[in-house]
């Protein structure tokens, strides 16, 4: 493997007496899509902001494409596009004033600018606003046009704080879509989300984060066959018989999670349990037996669903 | 169901609730209210009332300023202006915060607080602001020897009563903003800075050119100045012009929540 | 490689590179697109404060003070107010500017935020910034220049001097202004700076010379930022070059390089956090 794009030992940042990031180690490669999964404040959007080169780390190395971000950061920032977890357009300018300022502050040509302006609009879905002030744009419509205005420099780079929160199911396809053609131009995506569905669908190698810690790595794929079973049967009694049944199921699995609505229970073969359970005539209100996903391998890692 | 929650109680108490969570806010500022409540004075004292008032003094002694001193003369004027900015701030803010900024009226209107309620709780606190700062700001002018207690006690219920019907019609316009790009800066830059300099704070409104003065008989300042000076140290006033003071922001008080109500409900309400 | 990329690079071994882009310029296009959308509003109304005091101070408490004596001259109360009150607009401005709208565009709009993901280093933002402020600062110099001189209140023509000397001024507070609000991370600490501005400008001589105050008084207040701002625009104003003149010139000199060089220094804690 050539040498990692970016590569972090040991990042820390701490505010105050609070630590944000915590020792943490990570490499990404050229041309890799790579997620930073994690719950509310395990660190995602501070590592990202360091990889950003927009905020000091306290400790530890990181380079990005060779360079330290804090001797290099301008010419780090060159080569990427950043989409922060919060959009932090220009409420002063329109649309197109935005992504033409943007450009600007890359110091790209105007000519090259306006040409671009088109194309993002078209991307975005935006042609019909581009002179409407920002502030005038809808929760999604924002989100698009702060996805758009990252790629106005064609960085090599993009980093996406939970790009697609806010934005419809069409407008979340579109953007996958869009993601998946700039990785096979050989851009390097990094991505947090909290979407399972997204993690598995777009990145290659992923870390878990709890607590400014990094929990886990690999595929989606190794993942789950790390930490969680083949199959799991989901199964509810009705909140006040799951706390009642749930001893009697432990004893039946190798490992059950009570959920305050659902018992999820981690077994190879979730048919034959269910069978069991039936037999047993516990009777329970639902049932559903399902692959093991992402959502089950958080849930072992940091005792925490993703979605709540 | 039995929650504990009395829709009632809501109804009757809402502008308490709403006053309270207003206060709570403030007090997350108490240090700055309460350097600017003594700051504010002393500076303009020793500047403006001593500064300004040697020089006022050197030249035409006290003929300009109907025969007191000149710090006699401004002490009441900014006591009223004080008080005014400080309602100033208790009604444009938290109504700016609550409609657009951070929406905070929409949450406490998914209870049974209802638009009126929300205005008047807003109002209350803002009074509770404006009485702390008129308080410290008479007994700073009591600490200098400019005014006596005896004298001028009721200047203080005059002043707050003057900066509550300033806060009420404050409360009812900035409800009626929906675009806040310029609206305060152009609020102080054109109607409350001209209103601060013409209301006959620093000089007698007479003496300003005819066509200028109806700045101040528009300006709550001046009517709450002109009371001041009447309470404070026995500034002749004719019965009439204590009356029409008195009327006038009184009117303004009224107009400032009839105004409010209105806006609140349908703002609220779409 | 792209453009982008080639100018950054193109930098990557001058001092300073890691926090200064060179680009500045394209912060102060900024400024000049939203001024055509939207921040005119704002800005043209900016110059009636000193006009204002200019009007109330000057021809209402003209009437009760009368004339002031100034060294050896007697002149009109409003001639004494209007050079202090052109050098209080500037300090005003400047102090506002590089506070309250940069804690604003950092914590509120994350405008600045923005604008940092980008190859633009912390100088370059700050640098854009106070230059467009510096600007501001000259156009209501102009303005208001071209107001008092009609009025009969500018006695000497060196009084043109005024409105270099307002910019000097508000790049003095401006340097200084980042810097402090790097340490300020909630509006409450934000507030104490308006309750520092208010004594700057009430007790610097822009109302009544301070002669009127005990010596100890005059002596604190000679060595305030603001008195010395007041001091220069008011020489010129009114011809009086002399050595007190150079000496309020080396003291904005000194502020502004000490100013440059804190803020420079707090610019990775004031944008980086
Ligand atoms: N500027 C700051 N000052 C102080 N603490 C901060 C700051 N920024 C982040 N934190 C703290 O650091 C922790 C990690 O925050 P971070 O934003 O990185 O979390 P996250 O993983 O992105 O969470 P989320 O999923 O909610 O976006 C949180 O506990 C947060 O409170
Ligand atoms: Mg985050």
């Amino acid at each position: 493997m050539s040498e990692p794009l970016i590569s972090a030992r040991g990042l820390t940042k701490r505010y105050g007496d609070f630590t944000a990031v915590d020792a943490i180690d990570f490499d990404v490669a050229k041309g890799e899509s790579f997620g930073l999964l994690g719950p509310n404040g395990a660190g995602k959007s501070t590592t990202m902001r360091i990889i950003a080169a927009t905020s000091q780390r306290t400790s530890g190395t990181i380079t990005i494409l060779g360079r330290d971000p804090e001797e290099h950061g301008p010419q780090i920032r060159a080569h990427l596009g950043v989409v922060p977890q919060q959009d932090n357009l220009d409420t002063e300018l329109t649309v197109t004033e935005n992504l033409f300022i943007y450009g600007r502050y890359f110091g790209l040509s105007k000519k090259f600018i306006r040409t671009k302006i088109e194309e993002l609009l078209e991307f975005a879905q935006l042609e019909e606003k581009r002179d409407v002030k920002v502030d005038a744009l809808s929760g999604g419509m924002k989100r698009r046009l702060t996805i758009a205005r990252a790629l106005v420099s064609e960085p090599d780079i993009l980093m996406l704080d939970e790009p697609t929160t806010g934005l419809d199911p069409q407008a979340r396809h579109i953007l996958w879509d869009r993601l998946f053609r700039l990785k096979e131009l050989g851009v390097t995506l990094v991505i947090t989300t909290h979407f399972m569905d997204e993690a598995e669908q777009l990145c290659d190698r992923l870390v878990v984060m709890d607590k400014g810690k990094i929990m886990a790595e690999g595929s989606p794929l190794e993942l789950i066959k790390a930490y969680s079973t083949k199959e799991v049967l989901e199964v509810r009694f009705g909140s006040d018989r799951n706390k009642e049944i749930a001893p009697t199921l432990r004893a039946m699995c190798s490992r059950i999670e009570e959920l305050p609505d659902r018992i999820l229970m981690y077994v190879e073969d979730g048919e034959a349990l269910l069978e069991e359970i039936l037999n047993k005539k516990l009777h329970p209100t639902t049932s559903l037996v399902r692959r093991s996903s992402l959502e089950d391998v958080f849930l072992r890692l940091t005792g925490r669903t993703l979605i709540e | 169901m039995n929650s504990g929650i009395s829709v009632t109680k809501i109804r009757s108490f809402g502008a308490i609730y709403v006053a309270e969570a207003r206060i709570s806010a403030m007090l997350k500022w108490k240090s700055v209210i309460a350097i600017v409540a003594i700051g504010n004075p002393l500076f303009y004292l020793i500047a403006i009332g001593i500064g300004v008032g040697v020089l006022v003094n050197e030249n035409s002694g006290t003929s300009g300023t109907g025969g007191v001193e000149y710090i006699t003369f401004i002490a009441p004027a900014l006591l009223a202006s004080a008080a005014i900015t400080a309602a100033l701030d208790e009604a444009m803010f938290p109504v700016m915060e609550g409609f657009k900024w951070r929406k905070l009226f929409y949450a406490m209107n998914s209870t049974p607080i209802t638009g009126p309620q929300i205005a008047l709780g807003v109002f209350i606190a803002a009074l509770a602001r404006v009485a702390f700062t008129v308080i410290c700001y008479w007994a700073v002018l009591i600490a200098f020897g400019v005014m006596s207690v005896e004298q001028s006690w009721d200047v203080i219920p005059v002043t707050i009563f003057a900066a509550g019907a300033f806060a009420a019609i404050i409360i009812g316009i900035t409800a009626k903003v929906k675009n806040d790009d310029y609206f305060m800066t152009v609020l102080n830059r054109l109607i409350i800075m001209p209103m601060f300099l013409f209301s006959g704070t620093f000089f007698p409104l007479d003496s300003m050119p005819i066509y200028l003065q109806p700045i101040g008989w528009i300006s709550p300042l001046w009517h709450s100045t002109e009371l001041g000076r009447y309470f404070s140290y026995g500034y002749p006033l004719s019965a009439t012009m204590l009356t029409v003071h008195f009327a006038f922001l009184l009117a303004l008080l009224i107009g400032g929540f009839a105004l409010a109500n209105k806006t609140f409900t349908i703002r609220l309400t779409k | 490689m792209s453009n982008a990329v080639a100018i950054a690079d193109a930098r990557a071994n001058r001092t300073g590179h890691q926090i200064y882009a060179g680009r500045s310029r394209a912060i102060i296009e900024r400024s000049l697109i939203a001024l055509r959308s939207s921040t005119w509003v704002p800005i043209a109304t900016g110059f009636v404060e000193p006009v204002l005091y200019l009007l109330a101070f000057g021809y209402g408490m003209g009437e009760l003070i009368g004339n002031v004596t100034l060294g050896d001259k007697t002149i009109d109360y409003t001639v004494f107010i209007a050079p202090g009150l052109l050098a209080t607009s500037a300090m005003n401005g400047a102090i506002y500017d590089s506070t309250w709208n940069v804690f604003f565009k950092l914590n509120e709009s994350k405008l600045y935020q923005g604008m940092l993901a980008t190859p633009l280093g912390p100088l370059d933002v700050a640098l854009g910034e106070i230059i467009w402020a510096l600007f501001r600062g000259l156009s209501y110099a102009i303005a208001f220049l071209a107001i008092a001189a009609p009025l009969g209140l500018v006695p000497s023509f060196s009084a043109v001097l005024a409105i270099p000397a307002a910019v000097f001024i508000a790049f003095g507070f401006a340097s200084f202004g980042m810097a402090i609000t790097s340490y300020f991370k909630t509006y409450q600490q934000m507030g104490m700076i308006n309750i520092v501005v208010l004594p700057l400008f009430l007790f610097s001589g822009s109302l009544y010379p301070i002669s009127v105050y005990p010596d100890w008084l005059e002596f604190l207040i000679q060595l305030m930022p603001s008195w010395h701002g007041i001091e220069l625009v008011r020489n010129v104003w009114f011809g009086d070059l002399d050595s007190g003149t150079l000496l309020h010139i080396s003291y904005f000199v000194v502020m502004i390089i000490c100013g440059l060089y804190l803020t420079t220094r707090r610019l990775r804690d004031l944008f980086m956090r």
